[in-house]
């Protein structure tokens, strides 16, 4: 689950770190009040779950209210890689001296959770670990042991030479990566971390992805998501207890297990179609999925053709047939759809499929061919 | 013979009292795994479908039967807990069924594990079966059929898909895992790989991977550089978008790594077969035996 930054800065300020004052407005004439209140320069910024808000014109400096005002307007209702800026950051303007970047990840390799820092701060990390991967000082922390007062210190070091600063430095990476460990982070990051003209640290925009796994024991954290911010078909099949991402494509897919799901996309391209979403119904055989899941499919006006590849080991494919037979009952479904599945009680299933007027067929190629051909016409190979 | 479990299995099943744990256990016991034990805690002194002993603790499980492998089906909250208790009364390997434990706290469970030596299996995995002789997990035994191909994969239901097609094509088993789809597991493709090589009775591998992660990419130097037995290999999630977790918490394209593009790539250039898709496994396979 990703955080937006005005959330993320909340959480690392009450971990001790100097952030610049700031709170959310929704309209252009709170961003002003906002401004007025600081009584100082500003930036408005977008919070949207998107990076390169800065290149998509999400983020302006402001001197007067006025300004503020006048950019809120602008950005407010604007679109950023397809989501909708529903409310701005107005914080107060940093007298930005030098940027570095400090983030912590889990590492996949190590098995740790590992500190990237740089001193070619404010831009983005990746560019900088692919062009010039000897700026970035990577160091894995033993999460039994905790980040040692001289691993804070080295990447303290690392970032400047003047040792106020690297003290200062060394201090909010401990506060980092205590409230990465505290929030179940899987991602946490302060870019730019400003040195100002005064010489003081500043953590100038704040970033924080969530491990979903940990929400159920951080109900705290759990309370921050934003359901405006996501597409309602993926909120909807979350709370249904499914998986669902949207895609571009027009072959809805239904399927159960992530790895089927995925080798179902992808043999959907392979045949010459687009798959319309990401759709894992998962390992229990509750007729209730699968009627929410067609419910969420078919409310997508691009879907063609609805494709369901169950594999039943755990899941009973004729508790999939009933799902689908009840929820058609109540829906008469506007596109067609092709079933494939095999696995436990498969005879049962056909049976029900056959007797409600369905066909189905025990072959994923032979399916998903099927399901390509009618989501285009008969136009592909 | 196989790899990792075997007749020699004697297996105790942590959580066996709960839904998924009592119904996965009936299955494992018809496939004929021998189940020495069961834990739940409170419970300990009663009998599951009254011929296995069910203790309080793994401790006085090993003790009592001698029980060399565990399987766990305990909620998420209680996992990285459950995994710990197994190494710590001496289990040589751990499998771990259980979805949706904490990545934070796998950076916690993974070296534990390997300082007290115990192999673990997981989380999020279906478990593994040696056909005709264990089976440790939720892999259905019907699908499989013993025989000399080795099938190691990041998913549940792709790799049932497979094993189908293996099957019915006549093409048996040693043994199938399913190592899992986190991004922080125990055992990964490499361990997988090596022990196949090492298995006499294995002649071809079938290696499912997914997006997310570098483990493809490390096995394919692993297959170049270490095996002399044939491996076939097939990505998930080439048409996955980037920076969505694809249902696996592990599968997931950060920025422009992991893609499924990049690994069959260093696939291809291991010199091993790559599958486009599942179906292509069968004659792929064949080919090479």
């Amino acid at each position: 689950m990703n955080l937006h930054e005005y959330q993320a800065k909340e959480i690392l300020r009450g971990y001790g770190i100097a952030i610049p004052p700031g709170e959310v407005a929704r309209t252009p004439d709170e961003a002003e009040a906002l401004a007025k209140k600081f009584g100082t320069a500003v930036m408005v910024k977008a919070q949207v779950h998107a990076g390169g808000r800065g290149k998509a014109g999400g983020v302006k400096f402001c001197p007067t209210p006025h300004d503020a005002k006048e950019k809120a307007t602008a950005i407010l209702g604007m679109q950023i890689k397809g989501l909708t800026v529903e409310q701005v950051l107005v914080t107060v303007a940093a007298d930005i001296g030098s940027e570095a970047y400090v983030g912590i990840i889990v590492d996949r390799k190590t098995k740790k959770p590992v500190f990237m820092v740089s001193a070619a701060g404010g831009i983005d990390i990746e560019e900088v670990a692919a062009k010039t991967p000897e700026k970035i000082l990577y160091l894995p922390v033993d999460p039994r042991y905790g980040l040692t007062t001289y691993a804070a210190m080295r990447m303290g070091f690392f970032l400047y030479d003047n040792i106020a600063q690297a003290r200062a430095a060394a201090k909010i990476m401990q506060q980092l990566y205590t409230a990465f460990m505290a929030n179940g982070c899987s991602l946490a990051e302060i870019n730019p971390l400003v040195v100002t003209k005064q010489g003081e640290l500043l953590a100038v925009d704040g970033k924080m992805v969530i491990d979903d796994n940990e929400l159920d024991r951080l109900p705290a954290v759990a309370a921050l998501r934003d359901e405006s911010s996501e597409a309602p078909s993926e909120v909807a099949a979350r709370h249904a207890g499914l998986t669902f991402i949207k895609l571009d494509g027009n072959v809805g897919c239904c399927v159960n297990g992530a790895g089927l799901a995925m080798a179902t996309m992808d043999l959907v391209k392979y045949y010459g179609g687009e798959p319309a979403n990401f759709l894992d119904i998962g390992g229990s055989s509750n007729p209730e999925k699968v009627v929410n899941a067609l419910r969420i499919i078919t409310a997508d006006p691009s879907v063609k053709c609805i494709l369901f590849n169950i594999f039943g080991g755990i899941t009973r494919t004729d508790d999939v047939a009933n799902g689908i037979v009840t929820a058609t009952k109540s829906n008469p479904l506007k596109v067609p759809i092709v079933i494939r599945l095999t696995g436990t009680n498969e005879e049962i299933a056909v049976k029900i499929l056959t007797d409600n007027g369905f066909s189905a067929s025990s072959d994923m190629d032979e399916a998903v061919q099927r399901a390509v051909q009618l989501a285009t016409g008969g136009k592909a190979a | 013979m196989s790899i990792f479990i075997g007749k020699d299995t004697k297996l105790v099943v942590q959580g066996i009292t709960g839904r998924d744990g009592s119904f996965h256990t009936k299955q494992m016991m018809e496939y004929g795994t021998n189940v020495v034990a069961g834990v739940t805690p409170g419970k300990g002194g009663q009998k599951f479908e009254n011929a296995v002993p069910i203790f309080n603790t793994v401790y006085d499980a090993v003790q009592k039967t001698g029980a060399n492998t565990a399987v766990i089906y305990v909620p998420p909250p209680f996992a990285a807990d459950a995994m710990m208790e197994a190494a710590d009364a001496g289990i040589a390997l751990v499998v771990c069924i259980t979805e949706g434990v904490p990545v934070l706290d796998m950076t916690k469970v993974y070296p534990f594990m390997k300082e007290r030596g115990a192999r673990l299996l997981g989380p999020n995995c279906p478990g593994l079966i040696s056909p005709g002789e264990s089976k440790v997990g939720i892999i259905p035994g019907r699908i499989c059929t013993p025989g000399p191909i080795g099938v190691v994969s990041r998913s549940g239901t792709l790799t049932y898909e497979v094993v189908n097609l293996l099957t019915r094509a006549g093409l048996g088993q040693s043994t199938c895992v399913g190592i899992g789809g986190d991004p922080i597991n125990g055992t990964n493709f490499i361990d997988c790989l090596a022990a196949f090589e090492a298995d006499p009775r294995t002649k071809a591998v079938c290696m499912m991977g997914e997006i997310g992660g570098t483990d493809e990419q490390e096995a394919a130097e692993f297959v170049k550089r270490e095996m002399k037995k044939p491996v076939v290999g097939f990505i998930a999630g080439q048409t996955a978008p980037p920076g969505r977790r694809m249902g696996h918490a592990g599968a997931i394209i950060s920025g422009s790594a992991g893609t499924a593009a990049e690994k069959i790539e260093a696939f291809e250039k291991a010199g091993m077969g790559v599958a486009r898709r599942p179906a292509e496994f069968v004659d792929l396979i064949k080919a090479r035996t």
